[in-house]
């Protein structure tokens, strides 16, 4: 085979590496995309991740991976069909037909030694399922991989994913020693004999590709000098976390947020803080009011679930004037819901969640390089607004890679909250600036200072108010705070021109898919443009009339909505409750909750559908929405 | 503090902190609640040890008791119903140079913030934790709380509390990690007070149960007890909490108590013997979690930016 080649030029691949839980795939993955970004290309990995932990062995609905979209310029969401599939045995691959993650013409390479197993059954299953593979359109191709891990290793359950991995960089003619070294990096505690029995895994499996397979695909890059970092969300979040000078981190374990503080537990003594783990999510943001209100930079880390049970500490924050960091990494709800799948059905409840008027600022990155950044801007936010600040990240950016250009650290980043010095004796704990509601807070240990925080209205010395026209002037105050910020904040960028037919807007993880589905558009004449807001509370100006250059507002959501025609009675999705309540105007939406992030192609018929064109029919049932993670 | 040196002159410190330093707004407790007794307990032993006032932060609940921290003139935090551990569990976690007093009633401690109590006796930081039984939700009107004694009527339980209570005695010392446990009666003050002294001389944390009495709604609880004092069981031993001569004559029934001993702890805790007053179980040796949570507290700026560029580099392309 080894001598006709196809060499195809492409300017983007997808490829995913299925497998049962615990046999690598994700490992094999990662290392693919931080080659991939290394050389210089565009990459998007995201985990492939069943909702158990050890699934039934060969299950349809147990798929354990990565799926890995490289591209020559930079990527920004996961994409759509597979091209090249890489399967431990041959029943994972139908929990990723039953989402669409392949397509006619995929190559499918398959662990053939089931065709060998001393089973019945199960050489049965295989057969059967190569047939229907086949039928399909895919382009399966039989690969005894125990066998060749076996000439290497012992156990070739404990190497096949290297294997795989040496597979794949024969097919992308990817440089082995950057792999090598990244092998060294990632395995180089476990000892030198792990390490080169893996490095000679991944050389076995580049020279099997190399003589066995068929294709080459070149995807272009596009070398830099620019120093870049590689990372998922979450890491991105806990590596923001501490750049941002906080040093408590008080959280509960809760999918899928948890991972944020794994790393922190692992990392955070770099420069010098803690993780404390609580005995439920209350004490876990009580904890962090208390050392934040001490004077020490704290955030709690949670998901839906937690971030109910937080509400009524929020509300302190907000009446105390604490500063605290909020992040919220979300799944699908309500109640346990969809722990390990992304939705964005918590923007209402972070805004209004808190009973009694509760203003609180939200934001929302929409890239990994955001996930760092937004962390170090809602520290300063909360300490110059005295306030907490919810971060709404979500499960697809938790576990989604992405380069960024390394971030250069500031030490003003690392600042203490207050100076400690002594209070001036006159100037009460609410200080409130008429114009902004804005004050300065003296923290424990700082004499002159005392003062006792309440929940309770409060006048400015803090002091129970016990007349009606102190409860209306702390909230004027703390709701003061939001517009000074507002007042500060620029209107967002249009991607696309400032006028058309349709604005689609999006926030959060769904800005990469909506930017990629209007580019699209845009390419074939449709007059599309689309923004993303990151901040969600307060919004940024100037909606309203960036809204009238457009026949139509479009926002395209992961919650739940009705389609249009429900009337007077419709369930708008969350962003277009808001933008519809900010703006008065007519804002329409199209959202719908699988779970999974949403492929740009589901955008670009969803907003299609929604321009009904005269003869356009949808190329996809927006019903029942293929997504192919 | 004033003193007299061996010359003759008078020394004294430009920081002499008087009553008055620790007292603020006038408590609008109802006349007779057993409140005063403790504020007036904790500002004389904030005097008498010169705790600097901005040092000191009393953390509460919501409650009657809880209002406690508008009425001390130094930090304070009158937080959340039932949460006011973990308030001060992260006040003290990276701020080991503050007193951190925690104010709790039966409710706050020993119904909603149930948890964080368990949970709190096993961190064992360094907390005073003063817990006001009262036997009942004032602030709220009279509904039963978990110490309501059985077929007490409450406005909850008209016909009487239904179930047996909880004894907070018996809960703490239960849990592992409990490294100082004390019951003391507000009605006397020398032994609250000496109560209180010890809980805050104890390095871990210090679980008060204080009986108050509360005359708006539950008049004649301790009445038994004011009037045949034979019913407390007065706790002695060198290592306990010391007791007044004057104490000792209004409490006839004494019973020598090592602290040290848990199982003599444990079974003066179930009220067998009489109410007990004094030290239950004290342990030093208990791990604290305060220790742990003030790791890398001296960390400088340079070795937080060389830190922060070696985590970069981990994930360097």
């Amino acid at each position: 085979m080894g001598d006709d080649r196809i060499v195809s030029e492409v300017r983007e691949h997808i490829v995913e590496i299925i497998s049962d839980a615990g046999e690598g795939a994700q490992t094999a993955g990662q290392l693919f995309g931080t080659v991939s970004a290394r050389m210089g290309n565009g990459v998007w990995t995201v985990e492939i991740i069943p909702a158990e932990i050890e699934p039934p062995y060969r299950s349809r609905a147990g798929a354990s991976g990565n799926r890995i979209r490289i591209a020559t310029e930079a990527v920004s969401n996961m994409g759509e069909a597979a091209d090249v599939v890489i399967a431990f045995n041959e029943q994972v691959p139908y929990s990723r037909i039953d989402v669409g993650a392949l397509k006619p013409g995929t190559i499918l390479f398959l662990e053939s030694m089931w065709a060998e197993s001393p089973y019945e059954q199960i050489r049965k299953a295989y057969a059967e399922a190569i047939a229907d593979f086949r039928q399909r359109g895919y382009e399966v191709v039989e690969v005894p991989m125990n066998d060749e891990c076996l000439k290497v290793v012992e156990d070739p359950k404990r190497g096949k994913n290297i294997w795989i991995l040496g597979l794949l960089c024969a097919l992308y003619e990817r440089d082995l020693d950057i792999v090598e070294m990244l092998i060294e990096r990632k395995l180089g505690r476990k000892g030198n004999a792990i390490v080169d029995a893996n490095k000679k895994l991944l050389r076995a499996g580049f020279d099997w590709a190399t003589q066995n397979a068929a294709w080459r695909f070149r995807v272009a890059i596009m070398p830099s000098s620019e120093r870049r970092v590689v990372m998922n969300g979450n890491e991105a979040l806990a590596l923001g976390i501490m750049a941002a000078g906080i040093e408590v981190c008080s959280m509960y374990p809760i999918t899928p947020a948890t991972s944020v503080s794994h790393y922190l537990a692992a990392r955070f003594d770099q420069v010098g803080g803690i993780v404390h783990q609580a005995e439920d999510e209350i004490s876990a943001i009580g904890f962090a009011i208390g050392a934040s209100y001490a004077g020490r930079t704290a955030v709690t880390v949670t998901s839906g679930p937690g971030l109910a049970l937080k509400t009524e500490f929020i509300g302190l924050a907000t009446m105390a004037e604490i500063p605290l960091v909020i992040i919220d990494v979300q799944r699908g709800g309500p109640s346990t819901g969809l722990p390990t799948r992304v939705e964005q059905g918590d923007l209402l409840a972070a805004l209004f969640g808190q009973p009694g008027d509760t203003p609180v600022i939200a934001l929302a990155p929409t890239t990994i390089e955001e996930c760092f950044h937004f962390v170090i801007t809602a520290r300063k936010l909360a300490e110059s607004f005295r306030t907490p600040v919810i971060l709404l990240s979500d499960a697809s950016l938790a576990t989604a890679q992405q380069p960024f250009p390394r971030p250069s650290v500031h030490e003003e980043w690392l600042a203490p909250p207050v100076d400690p010095s002594p209070w001036q004796q006159d100037v009460p704990p609410y200080a409130w600036d008429p114009e902004t509601g804005l004050s300065q807070r003296p923290i424990p240990g700082q004499r002159g200072g005392e003062y006792v925080v309440t929940g309770l209205a409060h006048d400015e010395d803090s002091h129970v108010a016990y007349e009606s026209k102190a409860n209306q002037h702390g909230l004027k105050m703390r709701r003061r705070k939001l517009a000074a910020l507002a007042g500060s904040l620029k209107p967002p960028v249009i991607h696309g021109d400032s006028t058309g037919d349709v604005l689609v807007v999006g926030w959060g993880s769904t800005r990469g898919a909506i930017e990629e589905a209007v580019d699209r558009l845009r390419a074939r004449g449709r007059k599309v443009s689309c923004l993303t807001l990151r901040f969600l509370s307060p919004m940024e100006p100037g909606l309203k009339e960036i809204f009238q250059g457009f026949g139509k507002v479009l926002t395209i959501e992961i919650c739940y909505s009705d389609p249009p025609d429900e009337g007077e009675g419709r369930t708008y999705a969350q962003l277009a409750w808001l933008l519809r309540a900010q703006t008065l105007v007519d804002v329409d939406c199209w959202s719908c909750v699988p779970g999974v992030p949403l492929p740009p192609q589901v955008i670009e018929a969803a907003i299609c559908e929604r321009l009904r064109e005269p003869g356009w029919a949808p190329a996809i049932d927006l019903e029942n929405v293929p997504c192919t993670v | 503090m004033y003193g007299l040196k061996q010359d003759w002159e008078v020394e004294q410190d430009p920081r002499c902190m008087v009553l008055e330093d620790y007292e603020s707004l006038t408590p609008r407790w109802c006349p007779g609640c057993g409140d005063y007794a403790v504020l007036g307990a904790l500002q004389r032993l904030a005097r008498d040890l010169q705790l600097p006032p901005e040092k000191v932060v009393i953390v509460s609940g919501i409650g009657c008791s809880s209002r406690f921290p508008h009425y001390m003139k130094t930090y304070g935090f009158h937080g959340l119903h039932g949460r006011p551990l973990p308030i001060a569990s992260g006040i003290l976690s990276r701020r080991p140079d503050l007193h951190v007093f925690v104010v709790t009633g039966d409710g706050d401690c020993c119904a909603i913030g149930t948890a964080h109590w368990i949970h709190a006796i096993r961190y064992n930081m360094d907390l005073t934790v003063l817990l006001f039984d009262n036997n009942i939700y004032g602030l709220t009107k009279m509904q039963s709380s978990p110490t309501t004694p059985l077929g007490n009527p409450s406005n909850t339980h008209p016909e009487g509390a239904p179930i047996a209570p909880i004894n907070p005695l018996e809960v703490t010392l239960g849990i592992g990690n409990a490294s100082f446990v004390a019951q003391t009666l507000d009605w006397n003050p020398p032994h609250l007070y000496a109560t209180i002294k010890a809980a805050h001389e104890h390095r871990g944390l210090s679980f008060v149960s204080i009986l108050q009495r509360c005359p708006h709604f539950m008049g004649d609880r301790w009445n038994e007890l004011q009037e045949d004092a034979s019913r407390v069981v007065l706790l002695e031993h060198e290592d306990g909490i010391p007791v007044e001569d004057g104490v000792r004559r209004m409490f006839p029934t004494t019973r020598t108590h090592d602290p040290t001993d848990l199982g003599d702890g444990r079974h003066l805790a179930t009220g067998e013997e009489g109410i007990p007053m004094g030290l239950l179980y004290h342990n030093t040796a208990c791990r604290r979690y305060d220790e742990i949570t003030a790791i890398g507290l001296g960390t400088s700026t340079d070795e937080k930016l060389a830190g922060l560029e070696a985590e970069l580099d981990r994930f360097a392309l």
